[in-house]
């Protein structure tokens, strides 16, 4: 039998605030364990929360960018459920009156375009952090856990996408997209591997052309976008057989183990979840008048799907234009341009030897040593001729572990190719002079030996000749 | 909402001691608050739950049409904070408070994840 995959995303979004959800504790990543606390977010008794407003306009900002629904009033709910990482035993969450509501985000697969439905976008309050001990690491082992607070209250938005995804490769653009949205919104770092951007996944697989849902698992842990598409991957396969062999799917949540390549049952619960939601009695309801929403939408800046039409216009292909917007390269390649590059020529140095080293180095766009003007500047000098395209890829990889800008790094690397003419054509007619019966080969038309003679010259001039120049001169002479 | 006696006696009448049956799962409610309750006590405190769900049942019959539902008794929205850092609590005395504690970190017993 053929099985349709349905696939829907929850992602949750740490927001870069100032300061937590409901009280004024330092929101950082790195701080000593429980050095940011207060008496509400530590859930002392009589402690009151109040919101960050900030967070709030941050949240609506997102989901105007997703094409969402202001709620004209929204409310915050208590999520409740006994927690060591909750010290009030309940999460401040939104219910059934979340801030935004109805949008969508638009992806480019190998497929084609696909529209994937947001069901709503809402606010609440993250937990703390555990690190659970015992024998083999296991979660849930029973050493005990260690609890930092300092995570507990950052302002956290949740991401709820329809059911529409259809592949694993779907959820990693989809993914991808969302991420680069809140980079450019400028409300989050969306870091996955630091967890201030997390995604879960609901699959389920049903026969092919029906119309209700199958069941559905839940697969969590996957701190990686790669990871995220190898999980769901996996779990399509693992459901598949057991379908097929006429078995069940039993609703579950799922954890991914990234080196084992595969799912794993978490242990299972004695009773669904039952979270009994009611209104935060300490809060009073949210209400958004249509003057500050149309303000948040008039502010809204440029959207990665208008950046990339913006550089497809410019002449970047559109699979490069997808790289510099969802790698953060777009405003080091709009200083770069600014600066007189050529659009296609940048494109093609920041997806390829700027994004490689990226990945090498694990490091992210703003950390560059290499600003738009520098890139522009070594365009500059192989388009002049002054390098070659191997000694401007070591002028690159130069400027990038510091060593200063372009022509200084060129200059201290001596890799500024001879423009000299004379000092060239001196140097071509004694590589010529040293092999008659070569140049004999040539002029009776072998013209493979020429690459070898260009090789000569370029040996005797330490490489910092223009080939191009020097296989004409050779021509020239034979 | 102000409820007088004589305004609740109003609503009662007419209105059935039980419009629908209450069923209560008091051990289920129990377990959900972590509470150890004799068999004695899940029986007083069921017959009590079950007199203020009844109770509950009566409002709920009321006619509603037309009445924009209370989120909160407080006539006042937005009541919020400008994104400003307020000074946090000393660690040691955070920590005093804790029964266990290791290297800065609150040390509690195992549990499980994602519950």
């Amino acid at each position: 039998m053929t099985w349709e995959v349905v696939i829907g995303i929850e992602t949750h979004v740490e927001l870069r605030t100032e300061s937590k959800m409901f009280c004024g504790c330092p929101v950082g990543f790195g701080a000593e364990p429980n050095t940011a606390v207060c008496p509400v977010c530590l859930g002392l008794p009589g402690a009151l929360p109040v919101p960050n407003e900030k967070a709030i306009e941050w949240t609506m900002r997102l989901g105007l960018a997703l094409d969402c629904d202001v709620t004209q009033q929204s409310l915050f709910h208590r999520k409740n459920y006994f927690y060591a990482d909750m010290p009030k035993n309940y999460q401040i969450s939104q219910f059934d009156f979340p801030l935004c509501v109805g949008g969508h985000l638009d992806v480019t697969t190998s497929d084609g375009d696909r529209r994937i439905g947001i069901t709503r976008v809402h606010l609440e309050e993250d937990t703390g952090k555990s690190t659970h001990l015992g024998e083999g690491g296991r979660i849930g082992s029973s050493g005990g856990a260690l609890v930092d607070f300092n995570r507990a209250g950052i302002p956290l938005m949740e991401v709820v996408s329809e059911p529409d995804i259809r592949t694993p490769e779907e959820a990693r653009v989809y993914a991808q997209e969302l991420r680069a949205v809140v980079l450019a919104l400028g409300v989050s770092d969306a870091r996955l591997e630091e967890g201030s951007m997390r995604f879960d996944a609901n699959i389920s697989l049903r026969s092919e052309g029906a119309t209700e849902l199958g069941v559905k698992v839940e697969v969590k842990n996957m701190n990686s976008l790669r990871s995220l598409q190898r999980a769901l991957s996996h779990e399509i396969e693992r459901q598949t057989k057991i379908l097929d062999e006429g078995g069940a799917i039993a609703q579950e949540t799922r954890h991914w183990d990234e080196e084992a390549g595969r799912t794993e049952a978490g242990r299972s619960k004695e009773e669904a979840s039952d979270y009994r939601y009611f209104s935060e009695p300490d809060l009073v309801p949210l209400v958004v008048t249509d003057e500050v929403v149309a303000g948040l939408r008039s502010e809204l800046p440029e959207l990665p799907a208008q950046t990339g039409a913006r550089f497809e216009a410019a002449g970047v292909d559109s699979i490069a234009a997808r790289v510099l917007v969802g790698g953060s390269l777009g405003s080091l390649f709009d200083e770069a341009v600014v600066a007189g590059a050529a659009a296609p020529e940048v494109a093609k140095w920041l997806t390829g030897e700027v994004t490689a080293h990226l990945n090498r180095e694990g490091a992210d766009p703003p950390a560059l040593s290499l600003d738009g003007a520098a890139l522009a500047e070594l365009i500059a000098m192989v388009e002049a001729g002054d390098l070659s395209s191997t000694a401007a890829k070591q002028v690159l990889e130069g400027v990038l572990t510091g060593e200063g800008q372009p022509r200084q790094v060129a200059e201290a690397r001596d890799l500024i190719q001879i423009r000299d003419e004379e000092a060239l054509a001196e140097a071509v007619a004694a590589v010529v002079a040293a092999h008659p019966e070569e140049m004999g080969r040539i002029a009776d038309g072998d013209g493979k030996l020429i690459g070898f003679l260009v090789g000569q010259v370029m040996k005797a001039t330490g490489g910092k000749a223009d080939p191009r120049r020097v296989s004409e001169l050779i021509r020239e002479s034979s | 909402m102000v409820c007088s006696g004589a305004l609740l006696g109003e609503i009662a009448v007419g209105v059935p001691s039980r419009l629908v049956p209450i069923d209560i799962d008091i051990a289920k409610v129990a377990r959900l608050a972590r509470l150890g309750l004799s068999e004695e006590e899940l029986a007083a405190y069921g017959s009590q739950l079950e007199s203020i769900l009844e109770h509950a049942a009566r409002v709920q019959a009321l006619p509603t049409e037309g009445v924009e539902p209370t989120a909160h008794p407080l006539p006042m929205v937005n009541a919020h904070r400008s994104d400003e850092i307020e000074p946090t609590l000393d660690r040691d005395e955070v920590l005093a408070q804790a029964p266990d504690h290791v290297d800065g970190f609150f040390k509690v017993p195992a549990f499980l994840e994602d519950e």
